[in-house]
């Protein structure tokens, strides 16, 4: 489905040049929900915008149902941390989520069912009219979820989507990302920099490590597929798997692309099931 | 309340130029100054001299030429604009001459526009355009400039592109500041219909004023004077009722950044 092959990125500048991302390879299957995870600064973003065609990779490739993307591809949505500047201020909430169905030339029932579903599932039934700014972070970004849900693609890519907003309302967005990747069969790639929601939210983690990133390792989240924020979250697997996540962010703060081969393995960590 | 807060801003409003009114009013009330007659002479000519036939003789064709001449400019600033605004290199090239033309008073420009325009509509409304263009130019070129990367980059990966963009992206954010630039150039459009008028015509409000001045018809020149200040200020209202509509997302999101 989404694959990333010795993807690098280097940035040049006038004076000096940074290797943001080193070589990161690795491979998610259709409607599968994967969370990536890493310490601050490790080039999670921009990871995040080569996948989505919006940055040129220095060298490697992503492929998407075996073709390289090249640009940003049809069929793939993208919800930004930052969702006051990824709304049009100047539409109100139902011409935001419509506008990137206009290409698609549904007809104009079709565009509406989808719409109005769209603000359904995500709770803003009865917001179709406000403008964005009229509404509360959390809000906002349920607008945004919309939009790429109505836009029905077959990858949604999330860029630490619910960073900006209050605990409570993040519990609250991260079961409706697992409801809506559930209902609507949806392959999904959330980033994150919170090692809860990574260990909460996906089928597996992929941990990368500190800039230049490699990926440091590649978990499988053996949780039942049933989660709620109560008991999944209370678990002792939950608890070991949010312990050998959190240990593997504080070895990633050390470990890079350039120490790689001084690190062992964390494939045979006691508590966690790499994934293979 | 509501009817409290109305007259409130109703008197604030018209407060002021109530106080002017009066004082010009009683200053010049026993003037046997030619230069400045009492108000109540000027008031009187006003109704005589533009109600008659020179409301299409003369105020007409001095509000068709301002008008095209600053449709014009809007449209000329903002599409040149929108390529300067997006492209680096036009940027580049043409930015130097850009704060050239910029510089030149456009006053300066009626003699060498007359010389391949004519004197006709045409050269009044070039006027107009050549000092109207810029603030609405520059400032489309920031407003473009300043469009959210974030914004950007989701446009660009639901595959609003083109055209789509250029409409519900690039236009739209760079909206208020486009607005601005055309507040600004209604006042100068105003300034430069009298100027084109006041070289070489034969009718309009500057051409007029002119005449009464040329011939001491003295009270009927203030009343023109007076006559530019009221057009200036209803346009004025104008816009702004037509900013408040256009711009009241913005207006909006404002008030929600302060508040919070």
């Amino acid at each position: 489905m989404l694959d990333v092959r010795n993807l690098q990125k280097t940035y040049t500048g006038r004076n000096r040049t940074v290797e943001a991302l080193r070589s990161l390879s690795f491979h998610i299957d259709a409607n599968e929900l994967v969370c990536l995870v890493g310490p601050s600064g490790c080039g999670k973003t921009t990871l995040l915008k080569c996948m989505a065609g919006l940055l040129a990779p220095t060298g490697g490739e992503v492929m998407l149902d075996g073709r390289p993307v090249s640009g940003p591809p049809p069929g793939m949505a993208v919800v930004f941390q930052e969702y006051g500047r990824s709304l049009f201020a100047w539409m109100n909430v139902r011409d935001n989520v419509a506008l990137p169905l206009r290409r698609k030339k549904l007809g104009k029932a079709r565009e509406k069912e989808l719409v109005d579903h769209a603000l359904e599932v995500v709770g803003l039934a009865d917001a179709h009219h406000a403008y964005p700014w009229q509404l509360s972070g959390g809000m906002q970004q349920r607008v945004a979820i919309a939009r790429a849900v109505a836009y029905e693609p077959k990858v949604l890519l999330m860029d630490e989507p619910f960073a900006a907003v209050d605990a409570q309302t993040r519990a609250d967005l991260e079961d409706l990302i697992r409801r809506l990747w559930r209902e609507l069969g949806v392959t999904v790639l959330f980033v994150t920099h919170d090692i809860d929601e990574a260990v909460y939210l996906g089928q597996r983690t992929i941990i990368l490590s500190k800039s230049p990133t490699v990926v440091q390792e590649d978990l499988t989240i053996d949780l039942p597929d049933e989660r709620d924020q109560l008991h999944t979250r209370s678990s002792a697997r939950f608890g070991e798997l949010r312990a050998h996540v959190y240990e593997q962010i504080q070895r990633a703060k050390h470990h890079s692309g350039d120490t790689e081969a001084s690190v062992p393995s964390a494939a045979g960590a006691a508590t966690a099931t790499p994934h293979l | 309340m509501t009817v409290l807060t109305a007259g409130r801003r109703i008197l604030l409003l018209l407060g002021m130029p109530a106080v002017l009114f009066a004082v010009w009013w009683f200053a010049t009330a026993d003037s046997t100054d030619v230069y400045f007659p009492p108000l109540s002479t000027i008031l009187r000519k006003f109704g005589e001299v533009w109600a008659g036939d020179r409301l299409t003789a003369d105020i007409l064709p001095s509000l068709l030429r301002l008008t095209a001449g600053y449709l014009l400019a809007v449209a000329v600033g903002v599409g040149l604009g929108l390529v300067v605004g997006m492209s680096r290199v036009v940027r580049d090239v043409l930015e130097p001459v850009l704060e050239l033309f910029r510089a030149v008073p456009p006053p300066v420009l009626v003699p060498v526009i007359m010389l391949f325009a004519g004197i006709g509509d045409t050269m009044k409304i070039l006027v107009i355009v050549s000092g109207c263009v810029w603030p609405i130019l520059l400032n489309t070129v920031e407003g473009v400039r300043a469009v959210d990367e974030v914004l950007s980059d989701t446009c660009r990966s639901y595959g609003i592109t083109g055209p789509s963009r250029l409409w519900h992206l690039v236009l739209r954010s760079a909206s208020p500041q486009i607005v601005t630039g055309m507040r600004q150039s209604l006042s100068i459009g105003i300034i430069l219909m009298v100027i084109s008028e006041m070289f070489a015509a034969s009718n309009g409000l500057g051409f007029t004023i002119v005449q009464f001045q040329r011939t001491f018809a003295i009270p009927e020149m203030w009343s023109g004077v007076l006559l530019l200040g009221l057009l200036g200020f209803v346009l004025s209202l104008l816009f702004r009722f037509a900013e408040n509509r256009a711009l009241a997302w913005y207006h909006g999101l404002r008030r929600a950044q302060r508040d919070t």
